[in-house]
């Protein structure tokens, strides 16, 4: 239900964009206003939330320890599981924010009825869909940093090369939007095959899920196949990036599905789970964060 | 989350009766069951219970984050016992949490506020009150589902925040408000008087004089001792909890420490922490007063699992600094407990792995070879800091035959034994051994292969509610506290080889 509902959202958000441009062609609405006002709320919602945040204060310093606590001098404390001084707790705090530590350890339990009988089994597969998702998203977003600047940063250039090494195809494949896509419908069948999680869905979770598979889609739909004139594109961008903004004509309408999409996820960003990008640290850091180390 | 919530037989407890609430002056004391029709809230209830939530937010950046942050990965939603033993789906931590978000988004949230039931916001009325209160009461607060999620969300604080909002409302448990009470008025949870604490030591004192030939004699409240010993009501009372005690005191007696007891602060667990914080707080402040007042140097604690979580965790920010107590140093060996230089608090696990380390007791572990001996972590023990190397040397230096259960369900992947933060009465019998089970079960795998009797942990609790389980799931594995197996295999002066 929720995944249906979310589904014909995006459809909808879609055949908007397709009826603006192609239908009534609102460019600047489209190429302009909204993405301003998209990229505002985006701003603003995540700062609000930030501050609110912060203004509660934390009063204890109870962070859920996965190892020996440094006690006696001869017995071997856990330094990343239960840090007992700053740097383990940027240690713990990286693994965890930049590896998944957590979900690395993930398990799964069967209760056999012989007996009855529990199982254990090592389940990684949430770590390593969660981890491609992640990075490939990084790496797709820095990748784009090209559109927004001008000269291009020598890190922004290296990360579209590598990332194209395959040299499949012209314009050459890039890996991380495979990835990405594979990522999100791994992400998405998890949701809909697997008992449990699909009970705890909203259309909340599916939502995102969707719009991603949207943006990824159809600048995959616009790289390889429609093939916008990237020239244009690029100058549309530049002008936004640089308020200065303006509509060069003959950009194909999949450019503005593409950039329509993106805008809804940033306006839809700060009201919703998303917003886990901001509080992993916040929360991360705080229950990493054991009391021997004040 | 739309299926009513249902009061199955055997899995939940009994309300409080109104005058465990009067004797601490808690809103709301009346006669009520959760099975009435009318639980006899104050009209305005409900805004009690939002506004509630709003000062939560505003005092709790974590409950805040937790309310915000969870994606509903569903990582966390296999590893609840309650989850495990019972099948249901709210018993997910995820699930229980979202129990409590659905109205935190209704109510606070713009997203909810927006998009309503599509954000997964719902009303709070009655039967949402109603299933808050049975399933925040199947929830022990050991915080298995947090080691497995990726932002740390600790469902055990979602849990303590919403029986704050019970305590608000007059709806707790009468198996944690009663020792609230009686903790409060007689410092301790099962309410024995100073003169039952003494006799009951006495017959301990007999025992062990009758087994050793040693009589010990022990002193109570005695100003200006270096050290105040502070246990467990449930060491005092009851096998085998008893037993245990009997160890520590053959101990003290062995090295001649200069301590004392308290019939005052004879607590060590404290189940206001399963009330609110506040309450928490209260009960808590008895040990540092008493401390206070004998002019002791420090504090030596007993084997308690959440007395840990709160004197590690909680202790110094309520009550601290308890700067009118000296940084513990053991007299016997000197070291000195670094973990515990705020809290001046030392858990006897640390103080005997430390004697054990320095070679100053003499033990003799083939006493214990009739016993096959494994160790359950405590919830709070292993993942409120981290005990988990002590109790283990501990062991292996009192008995020759000891077996690890199954990596996934020890230290920090320990399961709860089911009956934790107050969940232990006698009504909720079918709750505690189905939330047991996966406890029981890595029991009963050790029983088969190695032939283990005797399961071993450093935790009042633990000690009567991990007997009934065993008698219930794996009835020939008996239960004990590490220091019982010290006392068997500590060889006491001038009785060397006495004992069989
Ligand atoms: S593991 Fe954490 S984020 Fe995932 S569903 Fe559970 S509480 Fe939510
Ligand atoms: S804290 Fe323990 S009992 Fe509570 S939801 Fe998490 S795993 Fe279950």
């Amino acid at each position: 239900m929720g995944a249906l509902l979310s589904f014909f959202v995006v459809i909808v958000l879609v055949l908007l964009a397709l009826a603006g441009i192609k239908g009534a062609g609102l460019y600047v609405l489209f190429g302009t206003v909204i993405p301003y006002a998209a990229v505002a709320t985006f701003i603003l919602g995540v700062i609000l939330r930030v501050i609110k945040w912060s203004r509660s204060p934390v009063p204890f310093h109870i962070p859920t320890t996965c190892g020996q606590e440094k006690s006696l001098p001869w017995i071997k404390y856990s330094k990343l599981e239960s840090p007992a001084g700053t740097l383990g707790v940027i240690g713990r705090m990286a693994l965890e924010v930049l590896l998944f530590r957590s979900l690395f350890r993930n398990l799964k339990t069967e209760l056999r009825n012989d007996g009855p009988r529990l199982a254990y089994g090592s389940n990684k597969w949430l770590w390593l869909g969660g981890l491609a998702f992640h990075w490939s998203m990084l790496i797709v977003i820095i990748r784009h940093l090209r559109f927004f600047t001008h000269p291009v940063p020598f890190l922004v250039k290296i990360i579209d090369s590598l990332d194209g090494f395959l040299q499949i195809g012209a314009p050459h494949l890039m890996i991380t939007g495979v990835v990405l896509l594979l990522a999100l419908t791994y992400l998405f069948l998890r949701r809909v095959f697997i008992p449990q999680v699909r009970y705890i869905s909203l259309p909340a979770d599916y939502l995102p899920l969707f719009l991603l598979m949207g943006i990824a889609t159809s600048g995959i739909l616009m790289r390889y196949f429609f093939k916008v004139d990237i020239i244009k594109v690029k100058e549309l961008t530049l002008g936004l990036a640089s308020l200065n903004p303006g509509i060069p004509s003959g950009i194909g309408v999949i450019f503005y599905i593409h950039l329509f999409l993106i805008s809804s996820l940033f306006a839809y960003f700060p009201f919703s789970k998303l917003m886990h990008m901001g509080g992993v640290f916040s929360s991360v850091l705080q229950e990493t964060w054991p009391i021997t180390a004040v | 989350m739309e299926v009513p919530v249902e009061f199955k037989p055997g899995t939940f407890c009994y309300g409080t009766r109104p005058k465990y609430l009067e004797e601490v002056g808690l809103p709301n004391p009346r006669e009520w069951s959760p099975l009435d029709e009318d639980w006899k809230l104050p009209a305005d209830w409900k805004d009690t219970v939002l506004a509630g939530i709003g000062e939560r937010l505003k005092k709790n950046r974590a409950f805040h984050l937790f309310m915000d942050i969870c994606v509903r990965c569903g990582a966390c939603a296999d590893k609840c016992h309650f989850f495990i033993g019972s099948g249901d789906p709210k018993n997910m931590p995820v699930l229980r949490a979202e129990l409590m978000r659905s109205v935190y988004r209704k109510y606070f949230s713009t997203g909810g506020k927006l998009f309503g039931n599509l954000a997964g916001a719902r009303e709070l009325t009655f039967e949402v009150f109603k299933e808050w209160w049975y399933y925040f009461y199947q929830c022990t607060e050991c915080r298995r589902c947090s080691v497995f999620c990726p932002y740390g969300i600790d469902t055990a604080e979602i849990t303590m925040m919403a029986r704050e909002l019970f305590n608000l409302l007059g709806c707790n448990t009468d198996w944690i408000a009663g020792p609230v009470a009686n903790c409060y008025r007689k410092g301790n949870h099962l309410g024995l008087e100073p003169h039952t604490i003494t006799s009951n030591i006495e017959f301990m004192l007999d025992d062990i004089e009758e087994i050793t030939g040693i009589k010990i004699e022990p002193t109570f409240n005695r100003k200006g001792a270096e050290i105040l010993f502070v246990t467990p009501s449930g060491d005092l009372f009851g096998d085998p909890g008893t037993y245990t005690c009997m160890g520590y005191l053959m101990l003290f007696h062995e090295l001649g420490l200069d301590y004392t007891w308290s019939t005052y602060a004879s607590e060590g667990g404290n189940f206001g922490f399963f009330t609110s914080m506040e309450m928490a707080k209260r009960l808590n402040y008895k040990i540092y007063a008493e401390a206070k007042r004998l002019g002791v140097k420090w504090i030596l604690g007993g084997e308690c699992g959440h007395m840990w979580r709160v004197v590690h965790q909680y202790m110094d920010t309520w009550n601290g600094p308890a700067d009118f107590l000296e940084e513990p140093v053991s007299p016997i060996t000197g070291t000195k407990f670094e973990n515990a230089k705020t809290t001046k608090m030392v858990h006897i696990a640390e103080f005997t792995a430390d004697l054990i380390k320095h070679g100053k007791l003499k033990l003799d572990p083939s006493r214990n070879d009739h016993l096959k001996v494994t160790y359950h972590d405590s919830c709070n023990t292993s993942r409120g800091m981290g005990i988990l190397e002590e109790p283990r040397y501990i062991i292996n230096n009192s008995c020759n035959n000891f077996h690890e259960m199954h990596e996934d369900t020890i230290r920090e992947k320990t399961f709860c034994c089911g009956s934790g933060t107050g969940l232990n009465a006698g009504e909720n019998m079918e709750l505690r051994m189905r939330g047991g089970l996966p406890r029981a079960n890595a029991v009963k795998h050790v029983r088969d292969k190695h032939g283990v009797n005797m399961l071993a942990n450093i935790c009042a609790i633990d000690r009567a509610t991990l007997s009934a389980l065993m008698q219930y799931w794996v009835p020939d594995v008996e239960v004990s506290g590490v220091h019982e197996l010290l006392g068997n295999a500590l060889v006491m002066t001038g009785r060397e080889g006495e004992r069989d």
